[in-house]
């Protein structure tokens, strides 16, 4: 069975609810970079955006933005991604109570802190009454997401599933991972983040949701070929070993896959990995990045998949992307590659519908 | 009353967070609730922590929200019912 | 993408029981678990009774084999999830490709909370990182799957007060499409200050023993801890030392699409949550021999529930009763703890009590069952799990001929 994305929406720190795809970068000085939010009321009626965090706004957009190109009016499932849930309203609830010490506590924060937020919030403006789940698993959140979608879709029970993932950062949570030796001390261009030699990332944000179904049809962006993730391995070789086993098992190799799309981050202790897995299986492969465009989050790969899906539709490279080799002249296969703090690694295969 | 009304208004647009609603745009009659202002069963909650931050007052059964929250006025009638006692 | 998914074992902790054995006795006994707070450290102390584990962090972690300074919640589930895989007898993990697959609703928050207090003092630098590093969902179900050796395929599901039941259903997808030969599957939350002082904006919690289904009903009662059952494939069934409980025979998952807090007054997605798991199941209403309610006893949630359940089952009701009148409702950690026990009515023939029932509601009047009892013929049994978001699970065990 064939899984196709028929739509797909992006909120990001580049220009991607609109326009010419990724026709410039959106350049950044520092170590944060914020969503390019949309005007959300051609989407949300008034009355709801008033209670709305911005990663609620967000995930709102992109599934509109998603159900729209594939021409999709009400989804069969809701499946939504997101390792930090709503932070911001998290942080608010939890800031009154400490501060007026459990006293005099409004509910509206509290309801919208809960994880499961946005995929609610999807479902009761699209007045959808079918299944709806949440993964809230670091980086393995969009991957898990992903992977109960094609299994739904596998089972047969339903037509169209409506698949993102979504994160915002916060001023608290910036902070607070900032302490963790995250990101960069010093500061740097988001246009120069891949060819760092210095730790730390920076810190990103964005929701990225897809319209998946089983019928080709002509809206259709993408094959979504699979998904699979790795935690904890041990070493480079059980990385490039289970990539291998990833490829045969979707009846490719290495030398099959046009593009690399890696998630190099900028991070000197992180980026080796990278290299050694080009190295290792795809010498002569053109590689691409997105950290610099997305910046670096948990569920990043959803950027990632929006980017790989779009290229294989209109078959070009956007500036500034390509890390080594040369664009190929046909983008047939795509492979996404994305590491998580050496812990969490992700492989994701997309193709050309036609192929 | 008049005053304690257009107290009231401002109070309830920066509670509810009503973008693009204005204080004097609520009439002291209207219903504030579904067909009127259009608020809901959350709102009640937050206007209920409003009396207690702004009037001391404390409502500890949510169920006299919808008698007690009906319109800008029936709020300010109990709000001067309960400061005399 | 075939093939049955079998329950081989479950384990158990909250307020009546640190492990399943003794959750049953304090059924059999008619022993609730709410008290006065003694170990969450709140303002609400002596006002809002709850069903807190009775163990201080110390013996948990000294039981979890784990570091006491980490968040209550891993100490649960790692509890809970070593006594369900104990219970299987499948033996060494590592012979296996297995998933744990855990919810929870605030990951660490126990720990973020005291970490905060000291962070908003003194910004950025203030509060030790120590205490905010596992405040993420993910992060307590990483110590767990790190501590019992487990890395196959490990996530965490949040879908608040239904997370529990999407995380069997999401693990019997995993075994279904042949991805885990086991997955330990369910879902754990520690009290926390958030969610308390939380559900207290809402107006929810009630100041005394809840009394779900009951006509004088005001409110939950919050609870904790940890349930996880034993997911297996057919393959993996066979080998079992003994029979596994009953096999996982139906499950779906709905939304009510109708408010962020509040259930619609028809129970919509309650409806279809229980319409579609017993259609997977291949069952009538009829073949249903106990329901375990969702039940928390607030006035929306219950009117909602009974709605759809009469509308479901109208005439013929099965025994039902909500566990949460005993555990309280222990929100991320419901759905697992409660389809051990819906796993165990199958297997032990079990109907449990619904505490505190005495006067039937006035606008649907369904009895729930008020005395425990072991050893009926118990074929099928249906698990509710309803939360925020609209979000509405039900799962159907049946029995393994």
């Amino acid at each position: 069975m064939n899984i196709f994305i028929q739509g797909m929406g992006c909120v990001s720190p580049q220009h991607t609810t609109g326009g010419p795809f990724l026709a410039e970068i959106r350049e950044y000085e520092g170590n944060r970079l914020k969503a390019v939010e949309p005007d959300y009321k051609q989407w949300i009626d008034l009355k709801l955006i008033r209670r709305m965090g911005r990663v609620v706004k967000m995930g709102v957009a992109a599934a509109k933005l998603s159900l729209q190109e594939a021409a999709v009016v009400m989804p069969d499932a809701i499946i939504t991604g997101t390792a930090y849930g709503c932070l911001d309203d998290t942080g608010v609830f939890l800031s009154k109570m400490i501060n007026q010490q459990e006293e005099m506590l409004t509910p509206t924060a509290f309801i919208q802190s809960t994880h499961n937020t946005v995929g609610g919030q999807i479902a009761l403006l699209l007045g959808c009454n079918a299944c709806n789940n949440t993964f809230v698993h670091k980086a393995f959140s969009f991957e898990s997401a992903l992977l109960d979608s094609i299994m739904m879709l596998r089972e047969g029970a339903v037509q169209h599933i409506l698949t993102g993932g979504v994160d915002e950062i916060t001023d608290h949570s910036h902070a607070i991972l900032s302490r963790f030796g995250l990101y960069k001390q010093a500061p740097i261009r988001n246009t120069a983040l891949l060819q760092s030699a210095t730790k730390g990332t920076i810190a990103g944000e964005g929701a990225a949701f897809f319209t998946l179904g089983t019928e080709m049809t002509a809206h259709t962006v993408a094959r979504l070929t699979g998904v699979s993730t790795l935690y904890r391995p041990a070493d480079i070789p059980e990385i490039t070993g289970a990539l291998q086993v990833f490829l045969s098992s979707h009846a490719c190799g290495p030398e099959d896959i046009d593009l690399l799309i890696c998630g190099r981050n900028g991070n000197a202790d992180e980026d080796g990995v990278y290299e050694a897995i080009t190295q290792a299986l795809f010498p002569q492969t053109a590689v691409a990045g997105f950290k610099h465009l997305s910046g670096e989050y948990p569920t990043a790969a959803a950027f990632a998949t929006w980017m790989a899906a779009r290229i294989l539709q209109l078959q070009e490279l956007s500036p500034g992307v390509l890390i080594s080799g040369t664009a190929p002249a046909k983008i047939r296969k795509i492979l996404i590659c994305n590491g998580y703090q050496g812990t969490h690694y992700s492989f994701i295969l997309l193709a050309h519908p036609n192929i | 009353m008049e005053k304690l009304m257009a107290d009231l208004k401002a109070q309830i647009v920066a509670q509810l967070n009503l973008q693009e609603v204005k204080p004097e745009d609520i009439g002291d009659d209207q219903p504030l609730f579904k067909e009127g202002l259009g608020l809901d069963s959350i709102d009640a909650l937050e206007l209920i922590v409003l009396l207690q931050q702004h009037y001391h007052i404390r409502i500890a059964n949510p169920e006299q929200g919808p008698e007690i929250f009906y319109s800008v006025r029936s709020m300010a009638e109990f709000i001067t019912a309960h400061q005399k006692q | 993408m075939s093939g049955n998914v079998w329950i081989a074992g479950g384990g158990v902790i909250c307020g009546i029981g640190t492990d399943l054995q003794a959750c049953l006795e304090a059924f059999a006994q008619m022993q609730p678990g709410m008290q006065d707070m003694q170990y969450l450290r709140s303002i609400h102390r002596g006002v809002l009774p709850v069903a807190e584990v009775k163990a201080d962090n110390a013996a948990l972690a000294a039981r979890a084999g784990m570091p006491e300074h980490i968040s209550r919640t891993a100490l649960l589930s790692k509890i809970a999830a070593e006594e369900a895989w104990a219970s299987s007898g499948l033996g060494a993990r590592a012979q296996y490709r297995v998933g744990f697959v855990s919810a929870n609703t605030v990951g660490g928050m126990d720990k973020t909370e005291e970490f905060f207090a000291s962070y908003l003092q003194h910004p950025p630098s203030g509060g030790r990182l120590q205490q905010v590093v596992h405040h993420e969902c993910g992060s307590v179900t990483e110590l767990v799957a790190d501590a019992m050796g487990i890395r196959h395929h490990v996530t965490t599901i949040s879908t608040a007060c239904s997370s529990g039941a999407n995380a069997l259903m999401y693990g019997a997808r995993l075994i279904r499409n042949n991805i885990a030969d086991v997955v330990i599957a369910g879902g754990t939350d520690a009290l926390t200050r958030f969610t308390l002082n939380g559900f207290n904006t809402l107006m929810i919690l009630d100041q005394a023993a809840c009394r779900p289904f009951d006509d004088t009903r005001t409110g939950l009662n919050l609870g904790e801890g940890a349930g996880y059952v034993v997911l297996v494939s057919d393959a993996i069934a066979a080998t079992l030392p003994q029979a596994p409980w009953c096999r996982l025979s139906g499950y779906a998952n709905a939304n009510d699409a109708y408010h962020q807090t509040a259930s619609s007054p028809e129970g919509t997605g309650n409806y279809l949550a229980m319409k579609g798991a017993l259609e997977m199941s291949g069952l009538q209403p009829e073949d249903i021999a106990y329901i375990n309610l969702h039940g928390t006893g607030t006035q929306n949630n219950d009117d909602s529930e009974a709605r759809a359940i009469q509308r479901l089952f109208a005439p013929h009701y099965p025994p039902m009763s909500s566990t949460k009148s005993f555990t309280g409702h222990t929100l991320g950690a419901s759905g697992g703890i409660e389809a051990v026990f819906a796993a165990l009515a199958v297997q032990q023939g079990i109907i449990y009590p619904n505490a505190h029932f005495t006067t039937p509601m006035k606008e649907c009047p369904l009895v729930p069952a008020t005395t425990f009892s072991s050893g009926n013929r118990i074929p099928h049994v249906m698990s509710n799990s309803f939360g925020f978001s609209g979000s509405c699970s039900c799962l159907v065990f049946s029995e393994t001929v």
